[in-house]
């Protein structure tokens, strides 16, 4: 036979296929044709030629007919309906291998109707034929009730009697039936709990029983048979007492005698185990079953100890003392070699780290993540944190172990790692100047992994003169400037920082230096910051002051921090948006007030305390966030009217909180024909008056004053000074923005 | 079991047997995936493999590599016993089967598998007792007298 590799043979193969006189060459075409599709040419053409040839009355071809029809048919081709009468036909032919072809290809590739069109014949040939058939209909009665559960009614009674039989494969057919159909039904479920004590018997007598030829592997007496019946016995024992009683015995019995020196009698003990595990069996036996596991763990073949860990992270839920004994095998294993193993020994390490056992887990897990491999390493770090997160015996091991791991494998750790992180070191105020340490060093020597140079340079900059105080840092600027090269925007910010705490000429020199820089917003940030450096004097300081404690959020978002509003609005326009990155939202200083007030995403709804007195912070685009889901009051006490021009009115309503304590109720309304949209107020009050303003309830005016824009701002006059406020007005209307100002002397209520 | 494939170390498909239905497309993204995943493994690793959610069992004879996929329920080391043993009843059929007795009587080999496995379970669990109806089931192929009386449809 001449094996055609290229396309044209196709083509000749086809026409072969027509021409009546090489009609003994048919089913060798034929063949020919498959094996081409096989090496993944399109032969769809050959489909009509299977349909005929099944209905030949020779055995030669409508063996190679059927054949094609299993590789070139399925149930998505309209043309496996034309077989469907062939196959009924030859299901009833007195030669049992013809009938055997038709049930091979029913198995195979029959759809739903060809299936609801066969179960009756398939259910006959099931009580009533050789042994060598009925295991076949078994088998195709399987897949017709996969394919189509009602009918698993159908075969319910045969399937029982099947079990009584000689045959091993008849019974092996007819235990994968009885699986299928109580899978399938629970209320068949119930009627098959009462073969478990045949099934007991039968699995009884292949354990004793003495060498077989037939079915003999290894020494097992037919293991292929015993695995079904085991897992047959798993799925009538679940969550039942009687039916687990009843094959307790039997389950010890092949747990202690199934010889376990080669791979077919470590499947049996497998199966065994996992039955075991499953059904409501009595301690001692589940004793026995983790045992074996054990002794898998310790096997020298490396598949036996992939399922042996397979199966420990099954129960490590329930029994997880039992597994904890292992542990020490379970470590080693993430040292071996191979990749399966190691990811396994990993998931499984994961789940037995413990508030005992937590440092010593640690180090190995630390160790491996340095050399595991890099499909594994993501996995690792969060599996780290988590651990760390909820068992860490201290402050200073958690951020040990954060930095260890961002130092290692910085580049496969999540986003929130670095919010996280800086939370802690926050909140772990004895440990700052360790950690800038620490981090300073890691800076010096290892400079490319983000997450650690994001981390670093927020604290350079927060705790910057803790760190000089220590060490003489003539080249720290200098690495901040390396730094940018992979994080663009925050290192301009810790070298500001810095300079509060220890004004450098050479720290104002590199940031002018990124006032030419091409990527804009490192130029942006630069333009603004030399800005600061030269102008605001006054405000320097407290713009630049230490960032407060930030208050854990629940839901891990680390944004309940409140950053106030600059005093003046006269800073350069807006920050551009830095899209979902947390840690660069915190660090953004001098917001433009283009849009001070950002209806913000964050929802948690605890209120950070922050103490309104300080003027504190790095101001920003992020205001408070919590007004912003308060209600707003419904009417302030007295308001009056401040602004009135072109239908957009503002009143002002105030209520005296208390002795330096006002709140102010600002409401806008539009009384034009049009819809008036992004509507914002600014407010600038007096040196010494602490303003506090909440986000608005919208930003939108709908026409003819069908609904208002509320906003509540909070002042604070603690030297009781004049009260005055400017306020800006801008809007879009009718697609041209409108900004105008006001000047708010006198307020209501006030008695001013 | 969700398919068997045998593929030789070049990357040349040899057989492959699908217990569910797939389209094309997919069979061939299935087919690329196991060689991809298969071939690259070192000589002395561990037999499993996880991919999406099948469990991949894979043994190497010779130069052919035999692949099959399993659902979460079925027992990998038995799956290894039967490779094995669709093997043996090869090596039994052929005699010293290689791969070259695959290429040419693919048919053959598909013939033993049906024999051997059906819609993914077991069919038999006796070597002697497929090898008994492979035989009978070759002598009924036709010889060219009986071809000829026979007659067309």
């Amino acid at each position: 036979m001449l094996f055609a590799t290229f396309l044209q043979p196709s083509f000749r193969l086809n026409r072969l296929l027509y021409t009546p006189f090489v009609y003994c060459r048919r089913s060798h075409n034929l063949a020919k044709l498959l094996y081409v599709h096989m090496l993944g040419y399109p032969a769809h053409f050959g489909q009509m030629e299977c349909v005929r040839m099944i209905a030949s009355p020779r055995y030669s071809e409508k063996r190679v007919g059927y054949l094609g029809a299993m590789m070139l048919l399925d149930e998505k081709q309209d043309a496996s309906l034309l077989i469907t009468n062939s196959i009924k036909n030859d299901l009833s032919n007195s030669n049992q291998y013809i009938q055997s072809l038709a049930l091979c290809t029913l198995a195979c590739m029959g759809s739903a109707e060809m299936c609801r069109d066969l179960a009756p014949e398939i259910d006959r040939l099931l009580r009533a034929s050789n042994s060598y058939i009925k295991k076949k209909a078994a088998l195709c009665a399987v897949h017709i009730v996969r394919k189509v559960h009602d009918l698993g009614e159908l075969f319910t009674k045969a399937a029982r009697s099947l079990l009584t039989e000689k045959n091993h494969g008849v019974v092996h057919g007819a235990v994968v039936l009885i699986t299928e159909l109580c899978e399938r039904n629970s209320e068949t479920l119930e009627r098959f709990r009462k073969t478990v004590p045949d099934l007991v018997q039968i699995m009884k007598g292949l354990v004793i029983s003495g060498y077989s030829p037939d079915h003999d592997v290894a020494g097992i007496s037919d293991p292929f048979l015993q695995v079904r019946i085991l897992r047959l016995l798993r799925i009538l024992g679940r969550n039942n007492e009687a039916a687990s009683d009843a094959m307790n015995d039997l389950l010890a019995q092949v747990a202690t005698n199934t010889d376990s020196t080669k791979t077919v009698g470590n499947a049996v003990l497998y199966e065994t185990v996992l039955t075991v595990l499953d059904i409501k069996s009595e301690s001692g036996l589940r004793v026995l079953a983790v045992n074996i596991l054990g002794r898998f763990l310790l096997n020298n073949d490396r598949n036996i100890r992939y399922i042996a860990m397979t199966s420990l992270q099954k129960i490590v839920g329930t029994d997880h003392n039992a597994v904890q004994r292992h542990r020490g095998t379970i470590v080693d294993c993430l040292k071996d070699q191979d990749a399966s193993v190691k990811r396994r020994a990993l998931e499984l390490s994961l789940a037995l780290v413990s508030a005992s056992n937590i440092r010593s887990m640690m180090k190995e897990l630390l160790s491996f993540l340095s050399s595991c491999p890099p499909e594994l390493r993501s996995q690792t770090a969060s599996g780290i944190f988590n651990a760390a997160e909820r068992y860490a015996p201290s402050q200073r091991w958690h951020i040990d172990t954060i930095l260890h791991v961002l130092t290692t494998a910085g580049g496969d750790v999540r986003d929130e790692t670095v919010p996280n992180l800086i939370q802690l070191i926050t909140n772990t105020s004895e440990l700052h100047c360790y950690t800038v340490h620490k981090l300073y060093r890691a800076l010096l020597s290892d400079i490319s992994q983000q997450p650690l140079v994001q981390v670093a340079c927020w604290c350079i900059g927060e705790y910057g003169d803790l760190l000089l105080r220590g060490e003489c840092q003539e080249t720290e600027p200098v690495q901040v400037h390396r730094a940018h090269d992979c994080d663009p925007v925050n290192p301009l910010t810790a070298p500001l920082s810095l300079h509060n705490s220890t004004p450098d000429s050479r720290i104002r020199s590199i940031v002018s230096i990124y006032g030419s820089c091409i990527d804009v917003e490192l130029q942006q940030r630069a333009v603004e910051y030399n800005a600061l450096f030269k102008k605001y004097d006054h405000m320097r300081a407290a713009v630049l002051e230490r960032m407060p404690v930030i208050e854990k959020n629940s839901q891990g978002h680390t944004n309940g921090e409140t950053i106030k509003e600059s005093q003046t609005v006269k800073v350069k326009p807006g920050e551009p948006q830095q899209p979902a990155n947390q840690v660069c939202d915190l660090l953004d200083l001098l917001g433009g007030s283009e849009q001070p007030l950002q209806p913000s995403p964050a929802l948690g709804s605890a209120a950070p305390p922050i103490p309104v007195s300080t003027p504190n912070t790095v101001g920003g685009d992020l205001l408070d966030l919590l007004g912003g889901l308060e209600p707003t009051p419904i009417t302030p006490v007295a308001t009056v009217t401040v602004y009135e021009k072109d239908g957009v009115t503002v009143t002002l309503g105030c209520e005296k909180q208390s002795d330096s304590g006002l709140t102010v109720t600002l409401t806008a309304s539009n009384s034009t024909e049009s819809d008036i949209r992004g509507f914002t107020l600014q407010a600038a009050v007096p040196k010494s008056v602490q303003l506090h303003m909440k986000a608005p309830s919208g930003d939108s005016l709908p026409a003819r004053g069908a609904a208002k824009v509320t906003q509540m701002v909070v002042l604070n006059n603690p030297n009781k000074v004049n009260l005055k406020m400017r306020l800006r007005i801008s809007y879009t209307s009718q697609g041209s923005a409108v900004q105008d100002t006001v000047q708010i002397d006198s307020f209501p209520g006030l008695g001013q | 079991m969700r398919f068997l494939l045998l593929f030789s170390r070049q990357g040349k498909l040899r057989l492959q047997k699908w217990f569910t239905p797939l389209t094309d497309r997919e069979k061939k993204k299935v087919i690329r995936d196991m060689m991809m995943l298969v071939l690259a493994r070192q000589p002395r690793s561990c037999n499993f493999l996880q991919w999406r959610d099948l469990k991949i069992v894979y043994k190497r004879y010779a130069s052919l590599y035999f692949c099959a996929g399993l659902e979460d329920k079925d027992n990998e080391l038995l799956a290894l016993e039967v490779l094995h043993r669709y093997v043996e009843l090869l090596d039994k059929y052929f005699g010293n089967v290689c791969e070259l007795d695959i290429i040419f009587n693919f048919e053959k080999a598909y013939f033993i598998l049906d024999e051997f496995l059906m819609g993914g379970e077991i069919l038999e669990t006796s070597k002697l007792a497929v090898g008994v109806s492979l035989e009978e089931a070759d002598t009924l192929q036709e010889t060219m007298e009986e071809y000829m009386s026979k007659p067309a449809y």
